[in-house]
């Protein structure tokens, strides 16, 4: 375990260090960063002397080092546009981003594990309906469209719950539910399919051959084994939700992350894009490592491998 | 009586399927005292392991089991809910399984496995669960059991595995046991062993067992009684002996021609087989079940009942033909 552990490791780092690299040329090749900066009504000479100020005259390699170690203690440079410190403006929005992240993924792990399991143990029962009917929907349902829906029913008309900013847990809980509810019906159906998998299988039979009381069968022997696939699945998720979503934020008017990253992207702010697109990389490294490790315990199959 | 563990009549199994009932168990009466080996023997699909499953109440949803009798210990498990067989289940009555392979939960060390089958039925005693663990991985011949408690399944080979499966079937000293093929994944070379084991833990706990295979040499060398399986009736059954030196059922008669004897069986000879497929189990079938396959089909035989023939010993066999004419045919050349 410990070998797969810095095994699995050392792969994320080289991921990361890949993944900074295609992050700092991208936008190089995207545009002349000089040129942006400058504006459009900026002389050749203007030009040059930004060029000269922010070292775009150096080499690439050059650039990227100094970039890289000063992106590692948490220095991305200042924003083109806002002339502030690029961590300080992920620093204030962060938090925020985090908070429904960190809701959404649970609030969709919360319904989809127990209706999943649920349903696999009376496999196309009225429950089983139920669940795959709210799982259709929720397929096929256009975020910004049901994050509308709330907002009339709950906001508008029952006036239940805020609609926009985030500054108390109320203002939340719409944007939980939208942003939850669409990786729900995939977790969910993962679930199902895992445990209904893993109850007909030997060891199950072997649980119960023991006596064991049906619901140790389910939550020690099963879902434990079933779990394993929904591990990854979620991961991804988590770090998708992480990303921020720019149309659950825009609609709520959460100024997190990712209504962030659509803003410096409209302006081309470079230092901007580059941070948050390196930060949510390492997110998702370090998101997969850790799925990757919790699976190792789950199954201890597979560190042999 | 109060050596029987087992006692069964009339055990049926029927499952709704599409085409109508699906009845795979029609109507099998046995017994099993303590320290006995009953063998139940038959081709894939007589019954014989959903009978197992049935006795354990491990029978899927679909399945309806029903019967005249059906007492364990002198208990009648027939009204029982799925609380009190779990309450009997790997404590009173345990089962090994076919697929050693598989039937440990590759999640967890054999050791949680093992003592999870003791503390279920004497709750918080994790130190001797423990103790007997360790005992009983020596008893099914595993080398330094103590540090085995702590390995994964899939550390360990198929044979080994069926050793763990068998000290987990014995944690709590079962009064019975009941081993579904239990060597047919394995080896040869390790199903002997295997075999052997079961039996000398069977005779050292003085359990009753049942066995079910389609293995007559296996049978030969444990059995004490046999039980001929076919198509969901017992067509015969018996001490062991007596149903290997004198087998009366056609279909028994030719199990036994398909196993080659040395010394009997010439070099290059063609071994015996029996023609044609079992019949389709759904709905009532009048008569004989084997007739389609019998060289002694007669028109009698869509008449035959439940009612077996007797001989002495416990010896009995359900066919239409009487004991002289079944003597004067078997020592007459048989066909190819």
């Amino acid at each position: 375990m410990l070998a797969y552990t810095l095994k699995r490791s050392l792969v994320a780092l080289m991921i990361l260090i890949v993944v900074s690299a295609l992050t700092f040329s991208l936008s190089h090749l995207a545009t002349d960063p000089a040129l942006t900066i400058a504006g459009e009504n900026a002389n050749q000479e203007d030009i040059e002397a930004i060029r000269k100020m922010y070292g775009f005259d150096r080499p690439v390699h050059v650039q990227y080092i100094s970039w890289a170690t000063r992106a590692l203690a948490g220095d991305f440079g200042v924003s083109y546009h806002y002339r502030e410190p690029v961590s300080d403006m992920i620093a204030g929005r962060i938090g925020t981003t985090m908070t429904l992240g960190c809701s959404a993924i649970l609030f969709a792990l919360i319904i989809s594990i127990p209706l999943g399991t649920v349903a696999a143990i009376r496999p196309n029962s009225f429950i089983d309906r139920v669940a795959l009917f709210f799982a259709v929907i929720g397929q096929a349902l256009p975020t910004f469209w049901f994050a509308l829906m709330m907002i009339i029913v709950l906001g508008v008309w029952w006036r239940w719950l805020p609609i926009s900013g985030n500054t108390s847990w109320q203002h939340f809980v719409m944007p939980t539910i939208a942003l939850g509810y669409y990786a729900t019906p995939a977790l969910m159906r993962l679930t199902r399919a895992g445990m209904i998998e893993v109850l007909a299988s030997d060891y199950i039979r072997t649980a119960r051959a023991k006596g064991l009381r049906p619901w140790k069968v389910l939550f020690k022997h099963a879902l434990r084994n079933a779990i394993i696939p929904v591990v990854s699945l979620a991961a991804v998720w988590f770090g998708f939700m992480l990303g921020g979503s720019i149309v659950i934020e825009t609609i709520f008017n959460l100024k997190g992350i990712g209504w962030l990253s659509y803003d410096a992207l409209l302006r081309s702010d470079l230092p901007v894009v580059q941070a948050i697109v390196l930060i949510f990389a390492s997110f998702y490294v370090v998101l997969t490592l850790v799925a990757d490790l919790l699976n190792a315990y789950l199954d201890p199959r597979i560190s042999v491998r | 009586m109060s050596s029987t563990v087992l006692e069964v009549h009339n055990l049926r199994i029927e499952i709704p399927v599409a085409a109508g009932l699906l009845q795979p168990v029609r109507g099998i009466s046995f017994g099993v005292d303590k320290g006995e080996t009953l063998c139940i023997v038959g081709e894939s699909g007589c019954g014989k392991s959903l009978t197992s499953l049935a006795l354990m109440g491990l029978l899927p949803k679909a399945a309806v089991r029903s019967a005249d009798r059906l007492e364990f210990r002198g208990r009648d498990l027939r009204g029982l809910g799925e609380r009190q067989m779990s309450d009997i289940r790997g404590a009173s009555m345990s089962m090994i399984f076919q697929e050693p392979m598989t039937s440990l939960n590759p999640a967890y060390t054999i050791g949680n496995q093992l003592e999870e089958a003791y503390l279920r039925h004497h709750r918080g005693k994790r130190a001797e669960a423990r103790d007997r663990a360790i005992y009983l991985l020596e008893k099914v011949g595993i080398s330094a059991a103590a540090s085995r408690l702590k390995q994964y399944p899939h550390q360990l080979s198929g044979g080994l595995r069926q050793r763990v499966m068998i000290a987990m079937a014995l944690m709590c000293g079962p009064e019975l046991i009941i081993a579904d093929e239990p060597t047919t994944a394995l080896d040869v070379t390790i199903q002997a062993q295997i075999l052997h084991l079961l039996a000398d833990l069977q005779r050292e706990f003085e359990m009753g067992m049942i066995l079910i295979t389609h293995d007559l040499g296996i049978v030969a060398r444990v059995a004490d009684k046999v039980a001929v399986m076919y198509a969901g009736k017992i067509v015969e059954e018996g001490p062991c002996e007596r149903v290997f030196e004198n087998p009366m059922h056609p279909y028994t008669q030719g199990l036994l021609r398909c196993i080659p004897v040395p010394g009997k069986t010439r070099r290059g000879e063609h071994l015996g087989s029996i023609p044609g497929l079992v019949p389709n189990l759904v709905g009532d079938i009048r008569g004989c079940m084997f007739r389609n396959r019998c060289p002694h089909a007669v028109d009698a035989c869509l008449e035959l009942g439940d009612t077996a023939v007797s001989l002495d010993g416990g010896h009995a066999y359900t066919c239409v033909r009487d004991v002289e004419t079944i003597r004067a045919s078997s020592s007459e050349p048989q066909p190819a």
